[in-house]
């Protein structure tokens, strides 16, 4: 079975990032939105922990929450797929479930 | 007999990332509200509130209102007091280069453009907070 994880909430308000993916398993994905998209950015506390689940799972990142917080994409750590509301539809359907963290 | 106008130390403290959800929004409404009556504001950025002033901010794909220009208004309702804490920064990996520059105009000086950008210390906040009237919490 594959899940699809999303989490909205940015990772240092609290940890739902890093539960989501210490319960994340390896066929399953996980997509940031809203504040969670800080997480993919490089240089930060949280780009280490994010470097190693990419070896795991897919990591995810929605393009207009990064683009309304002004987050350049040049800054998005390599490996994570920078994906758009159409391709999000996708990847609800592409995975078996979908866990929205709160 | 005269009546004296009050006023206070207000400090306004910005925690959260703007658009997740409404703080930051009404953080600023709150501010030049209280900057209109005469008081004294000083206005943190911390934690996550630092990518309130992230420049290149673009909001059409989620279909919500960008408020990151109103933030330039700040000068010209006196608000001189702008503290952005370094180490929220540096765990972010970011730096002053990533935040939109905000200035107010001197008048004494033929309206020279001053930076209201404080980059100050967790241990100078700390300090400044403590000096404060009141604090508000966003």
């Amino acid at each position: 079975m594959s899940m699809l994880h999303t989490v909205n909430k940015s990772p240092f308000e609290n940890s739902t990032v890093l539960s989501c993916i210490s319960l994340c398993s390896k066929n399953s994905s996980i997509l940031f939105i809203e504040d969670a998209v800080i997480s993919v950015m490089k240089s930060t506390k949280f780009t280490d922990v994010i470097n190693n689940s990419l070896k795991d799972f897919k990591i995810y990142a929605l393009k207009p929450d990064l683009e309304a917080r002004g987050l350049s994409l040049d800054n998005v750590i390599e490996g994570v797929k920078v994906v758009g509301y159409e391709e999000f539809v996708d990847l609800t359907t592409e995975h078996d479930s979908v866990q929205s963290w709160l | 007999m005269s009546e004296q106008a009050i006023i206070k130390k207000f400090m306004y403290v910005n925690r959260k990332s703007p658009y997740g959800t409404i703080y930051a929004l009404e953080s600023l409404e709150v501010v030049l509200i209280t900057a209109a009556f005469d008081q004294d504001v000083s206005l943190v950025f911390t934690d996550d509130g630092v990518y309130q002033l992230m420049k290149n901010q673009n909001t059409e794909g989620i279909g919500m209102k960008n408020f990151s220009a109103t933030y330039s208004a700040l000068g010209d309702y006196e608000v001189k007091k702008v503290y952005i804490d370094k180490e929220s920064l540096e765990e972010r990996g970011l730096s002053l280069s990533d935040l939109q520059e905000l200035v107010w105009e001197d008048e004494d000086e033929d309206y020279a453009e001053k930076s209201l950008i404080n980059l100050v210390s967790r241990s100078e906040l700390s300090e400044i907070m403590n000096n404060q009237d009141v604090v508000l919490s966003f």
